[in-house]
C-alpha cells in the first residue's frame, strides 16, 4: 500500500509540489487541491515535473478547487485525474495514510 | 492644493487559497472613494487573479472575481499585468477578463483597462507611483 500526498500551494509560490514529488515513493497517489490546483495546468513551467512524477505516481486534482480558479477541464495535464469530493474520500481510504505537504 | 496621490496596489497572490487578493480588492475600492488616482498590478500568481471563467458553485465560498470588472466604475485607471508572469503559467491576455472605463465628466472611454506590460514597465510603473500596497 502507498500513501495519499496532498499538496494545497502553487507550484510557482512554494516547492511544496516539487517536495511532494520527490519524498513520495513509487505508487503513491498526489492529490493536488486549493491553489495547488495550479500544478495541473497545461504550459506551465511546472508542467514537465509533474508529467515526469506520473511515470510512477498517479495524480489527481480537486474539481471544485478547479472551477473556483477558472483551470477547464482542457487546460488540464493529460493524465491527470479530476475528483470530486467523494473521490477525495475515496482516496483517503485507498491509501495507507495522508502526507500533507503545505 | 491638490492631495491626489499616485497609488499602487501590488498583487502577487492567487485569489482563493490566501486573503490577499481579497484584502486588496477592499483595500483598492477604499483608495478609489478617497479621489486617489488608482492603479493596480499583477505579478507572479496574482495573474491569476484576472482568470476568465471562475466558478464557486461547488466551493462554498465567494466568487469574488465579477468585483474586478466594476473597477473602472470606481476610477481605477490602469490594471497592468506582467508578462512573463503570464508566459510561466501558460497563459495569454486572452485568457484575462476585461475591465471598461469611463471619465464620466468628460465622456472619455476605454473599452479595456486591462494591460500587459514587460519587465521594464513594472519596474517603471513601480518607480513613479507614489504609494505602493504591496498584497
Amino acid at each position: 500500500m502507498a500513501d495519499l500526498h496532498t499538496v494545497n500551494k502553487s507550484p510557482f509560490d512554494k516547492n511544496s509540489l516539487e517536495q511532494a514529488i520527490r519524498f513520495s515513493t513509487a505508487g503513491s497517489a498526489i492529490l493536488l487541491i486549493e491553489d495547488g490546483v495550479y500544478g495541473a495546468t497545461k504550459g506551465t513551467v511546472a508542467e514537465d515535473m509533474v508529467k515526469g512524477a506520473m511515470g510512477d505516481k498517479k495524480v489527481f486534482a480537486l474539481k471544485s478547487d478547479l472551477m473556483a480558479r477558472a483551470i477547464k477541464e482542457d487546460r488540464v495535464i493529460d493524465g491527470v485525474e479530476i475528483v470530486d469530493y467523494a473521490g477525495f474520500v475515496d482516496l483517503v481510504e485507498a491509501n495507507d495514510k495522508v502526507q500533507a505537504w503545505l | 492644493m491638490s492631495d491626489i496621490k499616485k497609488f499602487m496596489y501590488l498583487n502577487r497572490r492567487a485569489p482563493y487559497g490566501t486573503i490577499y487578493a481579497w484584502e486588496s480588492l477592499e483595500v483598492v475600492l477604499i483608495g478609489a472613494a478617497f479621489d486617489q488616482e488608482v492603479s493596480l498590478m499583477f505579478t507572479d500568481d496574482g495573474v491569476y487573479q484576472l482568470i476568465k471563467g471562475s466558478d464557486t458553485s461547488e466551493s462554498d465560498m465567494k466568487n469574488f472575481m465579477p468585483t474586478y470588472r466594476t473597477l473602472g466604475d470606481y476610477g481605477c485607471r490602469h490594471m497592468y499585468v506582467d508578462k512573463a508572469s503570464l508566459e510561466a503559467r501558460g497563459l495569454t491576455q486572452d485568457d484575462l477578463i476585461e475591465v471598461a472605463w469611463e471619465d464620466f465628466e468628460t465622456e472619455e472611454e476605454v473599452d479595456n483597462i486591462v494591460e500587459v506590460v514587460d519587465a521594464e514597465q513594472v519596474a517603471t510603473l513601480l518607480a513613479e507611483s507614489e504609494v505602493v500596497f504591496s498584497f
